[in-house]
């Protein structure tokens, strides 16, 4: 059983828009996407519970992103795959989802795990778009999973409550924040991931053209970045009787 | 331009998150259609009239039913090619956002999601997503054609316009992996009590109550004011009050005239369920709370004392 988890290296929490290009500053310290340590977690449980199992963590970004697959592979996955290219920056979901989806060729796996979002960009979609180019199925929201007999059976939350779906692997999963309680690197983990198998790729090993990657490759634009508007006629209560100035706010709007 | 808008139903209705979306788009097109999928579109498809849909693309069959994403990248495959429609718009959803993503690479098209807003600017269009914990509002835009889009619920009205659409079916092939995945269950919890989609009032606690038995507070609260009880996703996760009370990105959409918020941080997966409402008051107290930031009356304290002396005063103004 082959396993990849698609991980993110995402700019650590003052993340800040560059006002030249107007795109995130991925300049600063980076870290592992929290939520897609729920990713390498579940790869890991799905490999313990069969008992054998190959995780190969695969992502694309800065050369700093290289600390990030290190963090992954801290937590028990066996292997790294990263794709580093001045031509892949500024890459949208559609160049992004391209990249990705020849690496996942290129390793064949026959399950791919997804975070259920990048706390930076938070598009919250690309495992749709690489399933669809890889041609295979994908299920998010993922609160349970279950490898069994070559078929997943996936436990998802939605709106109006969970649906289980099943499907044949190979299979795209991402998974909840709720699914588990992701380990801690022990000291152990982080000195063998100094010596685990690290892979790093530019876009010509992959084959990818340079049109399609980075903002060559993408269809979407950042034209400009402006202050909210703000919310009007705010009011603050900070001290005086609290209950009565919303009794106060309630009648004045005729709402109670 | 011509746009075509994504409709979700469940129960034989339509959601009302994208016939917003509809409206918004016939108002800046001066004319959008609707794709309905799934055995009970046809009969939908005269709501998505009233709602202001030109014409509603159907695709009435029961083997679409279960709400899975790939069937529906199929569907609008056929009707984007068909229809030669140069944007596609979506409300957001867990199932709108897998169909969006996966068009926009079936398309090759470009999608940008959470956006409040759409303009044309200068014949080009331009959409408004905030980032950065909302903290600023970015304008995007798209490359080329088809647009794809996604919109945080809420971020229109719905408006009836009484018009009758023009239906036409759609007979989509569906892709080999489009019909892999079946669900085989689903554990829909019926809602207890009132709807929180449909409530006029609406109070809902979070994490600062402090325990599962001060939800009875919000109880209090909400009884008084004519109102339904509603959670954060910690509230429900926490086991202290049921998750179909679950407000925000991954639970329901609600615009009531008045948001009570108890002990909510504000974080933005919360805002998006709630940012529709009329009026919104916070307690909190946390000065800085980011609630704060789209509260109409900001109250700065401990629910512990607020709530109590809130409920025992309308009780009061009701008795006199
Ligand atoms: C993908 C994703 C989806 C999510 N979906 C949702 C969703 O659908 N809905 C949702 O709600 N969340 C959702 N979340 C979680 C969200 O990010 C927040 O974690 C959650 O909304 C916080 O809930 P809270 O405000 O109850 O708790 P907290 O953030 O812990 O806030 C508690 C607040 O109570 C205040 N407080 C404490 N004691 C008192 C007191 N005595 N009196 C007054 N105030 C007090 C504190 O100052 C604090 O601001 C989602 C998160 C992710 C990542
Ligand atoms: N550059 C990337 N490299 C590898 N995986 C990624 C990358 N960006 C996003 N992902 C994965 O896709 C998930 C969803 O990301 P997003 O759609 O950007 O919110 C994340 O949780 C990751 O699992």
């Amino acid at each position: 059983m082959k396993i990849a988890v698609c991980v993110k290296h995402v700019p650590d929490s003052r993340v800040r828009i560059d006002a030249g290009s107007k795109r995130l500053d991925r300049s600063g310290a980076g870290e592992l996407n929290k939520f897609d340590t729920n990713a390498v977690e579940e790869a890991l449980r799905v490999k313990e519970r069969l008992g054998e199992g190959d995780v190969v963590v695969v992502s694309m970004g800065p050369e700093g992103a290289a600390d990030t697959v290190r963090a992954a592979l801290a937590l028990g996955a066996d292997r790294g795959v990263l794709v580093s290219d001045p031509g892949a920056i500024g890459s949208d979901l559609l160049a992004t989802s391209r990249v990705l989806a020849k690496v996942l060729e290129r390793e064949q796996p026959d399950l791919i795990l997804f975070g259920q979002q990048a706390s930076d960009g938070a598009g919250a979609v690309l495992w749709a778009a690489v399933a669809e180019r890889l041609g295979v199925p994908s299920v998010s929201q993922a609160t349970e999973l279950v490898v069994e007999g070559g078929r997943a059976r996936v436990t998802r939350q939605t709106e109006r409550g969970d649906d289980v779906v099943e499907a044949p692997l190979p299979l795209a999963v991402a998974v909840s924040d709720a699914i588990n309680d992701p380990r801690y690197a022990s000291l152990k983990g982080v000195m063998a991931a100094k010596r685990k198998p690290l892979e790093t790729l530019s876009l010509a090993d992959l084959g990818v053209d340079a049109a399609q990657a980075g903002e060559a490759g993408s269809k979407t634009v950042v034209l400009g970045i402006a202050p909210p508007p703000a919310r009007s006629g705010a009011r603050r209560v900070e001290e005086g009787d609290a209950a009565q100035a919303i009794v106060d706010f309630l009648a004045e709007r005729q709402l109670v | 331009m011509s746009a075509v808008v994504f409709l979700e139903h469940d129960g034989g209705e339509l959601h009302k998150a994208p016939l917003g979306v509809l409206a918004r788009a016939a108002d800046l097109f001066g004319s959008a259609d609707a794709v309905v999928v799934g055995s009970q579109a046809t009969a939908l498809a005269a709501e998505a009239g009233r709602f202001g849909a030109a014409v509603v693309h159907v695709a009435d069959d029961p083997a679409l039913d279960p709400a899975l994403p790939a069937p529906r990248v199929d569907v609008l495959e056929t009707v984007v090619r068909q229809g030669g429609y140069d944007t596609v718009l979506f409300s957001n959803s867990v199932l709108a956002a897998d169909v969006a993503a996966g068009l926009a690479a079936r398309l090759e098209a470009g999608l940008n999601w959470d956006l409040v807003d759409l303009e044309q600017r200068d014949g080009e269009l331009v959409g408004k997503r905030p980032a950065l914990g909302d903290s600023v509002l970015v304008d995007v835009g798209w490359r080329g054609t088809p647009r794809l889009a996604l919109f945080r619920p809420g971020s229109f009205d719905a408006v009836e316009t009484g018009g009758v659409a023009e239906v036409r079916p759609v007979a989509a092939a569906l892709a080999p992996h489009s019909t892999r995945a079946i669900l085989v269950d689903h554990r829909h919890q019926p809602d207890e009590g009132p709807k929180l989609e449909d409530a006029e009032v609406i109070v809902s606690g979070g994490m600062g109550l402090g325990a599962p038995e001060h939800f009875a507070l919000a109880e209090e609260l909400a009884s008084v004011l004519g109102g339904v009880v509603g959670a954060t996703r910690a509230a429900v996760y926490a086991g202290w009050y049921p998750a179909s009370a679950q407000i925000g990105q991954t639970g329901k959409t609600v615009s009531p005239r008045l948001y009570v918020a108890l002990g909510i941080s504000g974080a933005v997966q919360h805002k998006v369920g709630m940012q529709g409402s009329k009026a919104v008051v916070a307690v909190n107290k946390d000065p800085n709370a980011p609630i704060f930031e789209f509260s109409d009356l900001a109250v700065v304290g401990d629910v512990h004392v607020i709530v109590p002396r809130l409920v025992e005063l309308l009780r009061a103004r009701k008795g006199s």
